[in-house]
C-alpha cells in the first residue's frame, strides 16, 4: 500500500471514530439522566442561585468543607 | 476576623472594569483614525510631518489590534472572571488573603505590560508577527501575568463551596490553557543580541520558525487567538450573564457541554484556512477548510442555546436594553461563525482572501459579538459592584442603536468593498491580461472606505456613551438594596 492509500484509510476510520465518540457522548449525557445517575440540567441553577449564602446546587462533601475558607480566618 | 457577614469581594473586578473601558476607548479611537486614514490618506499626517512616524497607518495598526485584543477584551475577560468566578464557585476573594494579593499583583503587572506594549509599538519595535508583535522581554512579562491568572483560577476553584464547575468556568479554564499553549509556541524566538555576542538591540529577536513553518505556527496561533480570546471567554460570559439577567436557567445544560467539547476539539484544526493557496501542504489547507465548516455546529450549539434560553421571555428583549445587547451579541456570534466558514471554503476564499471582506468579518465578530457582550457584562456587574442602579436606561438604548447602526455600516461596506476588490483583481481579458490595475480598485473602493469610517465613528461615539453611563453609575446613580439585584438589573430612566 502506498502512503496516499494509508492516509485515505486512516482519514476514513479516524472520522468514523470521531463520529462514534460524539454520539457516544450525547448518549452518555442523556442516559445518565434517564438512569438517575446525574441530572445535568440542575447545574443551570448554579448561575441563578449564586449568592454567597445560597445553598450550593451540589455541596462539596463535609470533609472537603473544612478546608473551605479556613486558611486565612 | 470581624463578624460582618461574608460578601463577595469585587476589588479586582472593579480594577479590570476600569481598564476595559479605558483601553476599549483607546483601541477603538485608534481604529477610527486608521479607518479615516484609509479613506483620506492625508490623515496620516494629522499631527504634521515631524510626527508622521507616530501617526502613520503602519505604526498605529498593531496598536489598534493589540489594544482591542489584549487591552479591551482581555480586561473584560478578567473583570468578568473576578466577578463570575467567585459567584458560581460560591467563594469570596475576601476568604483568601493570598488570592487577593495575587489578584492585585495580576492587575499591577498587567498595567506595566500595557505601558510597555503601548510604548514599544509607538516606537516601532515589533516582531512583525500579526497579533504577536511584542518583543521577547514583554513576552516573558505576559507569561508571568498569565501564570498569576492561572494560579488565581485554580486557587479559587480549590477553595470553592459549589462542587460542580458551572459551564462558564470550563470556558474560562479553556481560555487560560488555550492561550498559554498558543502564546508560548508562537512566540518562541532567539534574542539576537545575546545569540550573536552583542550585535544589534538587546530587545530584538528572530522567530525560531522560518518560511512555511513560521506561517503555519503563526496562523495556528492567530486563528486560535480568535478562538480562545474572542470566542471561548465571551461564551463563558454569555452563559452566565444572560441566564442571570433574564432569570432563566440555560435552556439545555447538556447542549452547553456538548458544544464546549465540540468547540475545543474542532477549533484548533481550523487555522490552516488562513493559508489557502499558499506553500502549505494541500492536505493541511483542505483540513483547515473542512474543520472550519464543521465549526459551525459547536458555535451554533452555544448560540442557539442562548436564544432558546429566552424561550417564553422574549418580551424582555423589548423591555431591557441589557438583554438587547446580549441577544444581538449572540445573533452576531451566529452570523460571524457562519460567515467565517463560508470564507474558508476554497472557492470562496479564492475571491475573498486579502480583501476587505475579511476585515468586515473580523469586525462584525468583534464589534457585534465580543464588544457587545463585554459591555453587557459590565452593565450587569455595575449595579452589583457599585451598589447603585445603572445611571440611564435611555442612554443605554441610544448607545445600542448608534452602535448597531455603526456595525451594520461597517460590515456591509466591507462586504461590497471586499467582493468588488476580489472581482476586480481576478478580472482579465481573453488573452489573460489583467483588466484592472491596483489603483483602479482603490478609486472604486473609496466611498465604501468612507462609509466604514463613519460606521466606526458611530461605534466609538457609543463607547463614549458607555463610558459616561458607567462613570455616572459608579459615582452618582441611585443607591440600591441587595433585594433589587436578584435578577434584572435596576436602571434609572
Amino acid at each position: 500500500m502506498d502512503i496516499a492509500t494509508i492516509q485515505a484509510y486512516a482519514y476514513f476510520f479516524f472520522t468514523a471514530f470521531l463520529v462514534v465518540v460524539l454520539y457516544a457522548y450525547i448518549y452518555h449525557l442523556y442516559s445518565s439522566q434517564w438512569k438517575g445517575k446525574r441530572d445535568y440540567e440542575k447545574y443551570g441553577n448554579i448561575a441563578l442561585h449564586d449568592e454567597i449564602d445560597d445553598q450550593p446546587v451540589e455541596q462539596i462533601s463535609k470533609n472537603d468543607d473544612k478546608k473551605v475558607g479556613g486558611k486565612n480566618e | 476576623m470581624d463578624n460582618r457577614p461574608l460578601e463577595y469581594d469585587y476589588t479586582i473586578a472593579k480594577m479590570f472594569m476600569l481598564t476595559t473601558v479605558l483601553l476599549g476607548i483607546v483601541g477603538m479611537l485608534v481604529g477610527v483614525i486608521l479607518a479615516w486614514q484609509l479613506a483620506f490618506p492625508g490623515v496620516n499626517l494629522m499631527l504634521g510631518e515631524g510626527l508622521a512616524e507616530y501617526t502613520n497607518f503602519s505604526r498605529l495598526r498593531p496598536l489598534h489590534t493589540d489594544a482591542v485584543i489584549f487591552g479591551f477584551t482581555l480586561s473584560g475577560i478578567w473583570a468578568t472572571w473576578y466577578y463570575v468566578g467567585q459567584r458560581v464557585l460560591k467563594v469570596s476573594m475576601a476568604e483568601s488573603k493570598f488570592l487577593m494579593f495575587l489578584g492585585k499583583l495580576h492587575f499591577a503587572l498587567y498595567l506595566l505590560v500595557v505601558v510597555a506594549v503601548v510604548g514599544s509599538l509607538l516606537m516601532g519595535i515589533t516582531t512583525s508577527k500579526e497579533y504577536a508583535e511584542f518583543e521577547w522581554p514583554i513576552d516573558i512579562a505576559v507569561v508571568v501575568v498569565w501564570v498569576i491568572w492561572g494560579m488565581s483560577i485554580f486557587g479559587l476553584i480549590g477553595i470553592r463551596r459549589e462542587k460542580s464547575l458551572y459551564i462558564s468556568i470550563w470556558y474560562y479554564i479553556a481560555t487560560f490553557l488555550g492561550i498559554a499553549m498558543l502564546y508560548l509556541f508562537n512566540n518562541m524566538a532567539i534574542p539576537t543580541y545575546f545569540a550573536s555576542g552583542g550585535i544589534g538591540a538587546w530587545y530584538h529577536s528572530v522567530s525560531m520558525y522560518s518560511g512555511t513553518n513560521d506561517a503555519l505556527v503563526q496562523w495556528w496561533y492567530g486563528h486560535n487567538a480568535v478562538a480562545f480570546g474572542f470566542t471561548v471567554p465571551i461564551v463563558a460570559m454569555i452563559y452566565y450573564f444572560l441566564p442571570k439577567e433574564s432569570g432563566q436557567a440555560v435552556y439545555s445544560y447538556k447542549l452547553s457541554l456538548l458544544a464546549f467539547w465540540g468547540l475545543m476539539f474542532v477549533y484548533l484544526w481550523a487555522g490552516g484556512h488562513h493559508l489557502l493557496f499558499s506553500t502549505v501542504p494541500d492536505w493541511m489547507q483542505t483540513m483547515g477548510s473542512v474543520f472550519s465548516v464543521v465549526l459551525i455546529l459547536p458555535s451554533w450549539g452555544s448560540a442557539i442555546n442562548m436564544l432558546l434560553t429566552m424561550k417564553g421571555e422574549w418580551q424582555q428583549v423589548a423591555a431591557s436594553p441589557l438583554i438587547k445587547f446580549m441577544i444581538l451579541a449572540s445573533t452576531f456570534y451566529m452570523f460571524s461563525t457562519l460567515e467565517g466558514p463560508i470564507q474558508a471554503i476554497k472557492s470562496v476564499n479564492a475571491l475573498a482572501h486579502f480583501t476587505d471582506w475579511i476585515v468586515g468579518h473580523v469586525h462584525d465578530g468583534v464589534l457585534g459579538w465580543v464588544a457587545f457582550m463585554i459591555m453587557a457584562a459590565l452593565f450587569h456587574m455595575a449595579p452589583r459592584v457599585f451598589k447603585r442602579e445603572i445611571y440611564s436606561k435611555s442612554l443605554m438604548n441610544t448607545q445600542f442603536w448608534i452602535q448597531t447602526l455603526g456595525v451594520v455600516l461597517y460590515f456591509t461596506s466591507m462586504w461590497i468593498a471586499g467582493i468588488t476588490q476580489g472581482m476586480m483583481w481576478r478580472a482579465h481579458d481573453e488573452f489573460g491580461n489583467l483588466a484592472y490595475s491596483f489603483i483602479d480598485t482603490v478609486t472604486v473602493l473609496h466611498p465604501y472606505y468612507t462609509i466604514r469610517a463613519v460606521g466606526g465613528t458611530l461605534y466609538l461615539i457609543g463607547m463614549f456613551l458607555f463610558a459616561y453611563n458607567m462613570y455616572k453609575t459608579m459615582t452618582s446613580a441611585r443607591r440600591v438594596d441587595e433585594s433589587e439585584l436578584q435578577t434584572a438589573s435596576p436602571m434609572g430612566a
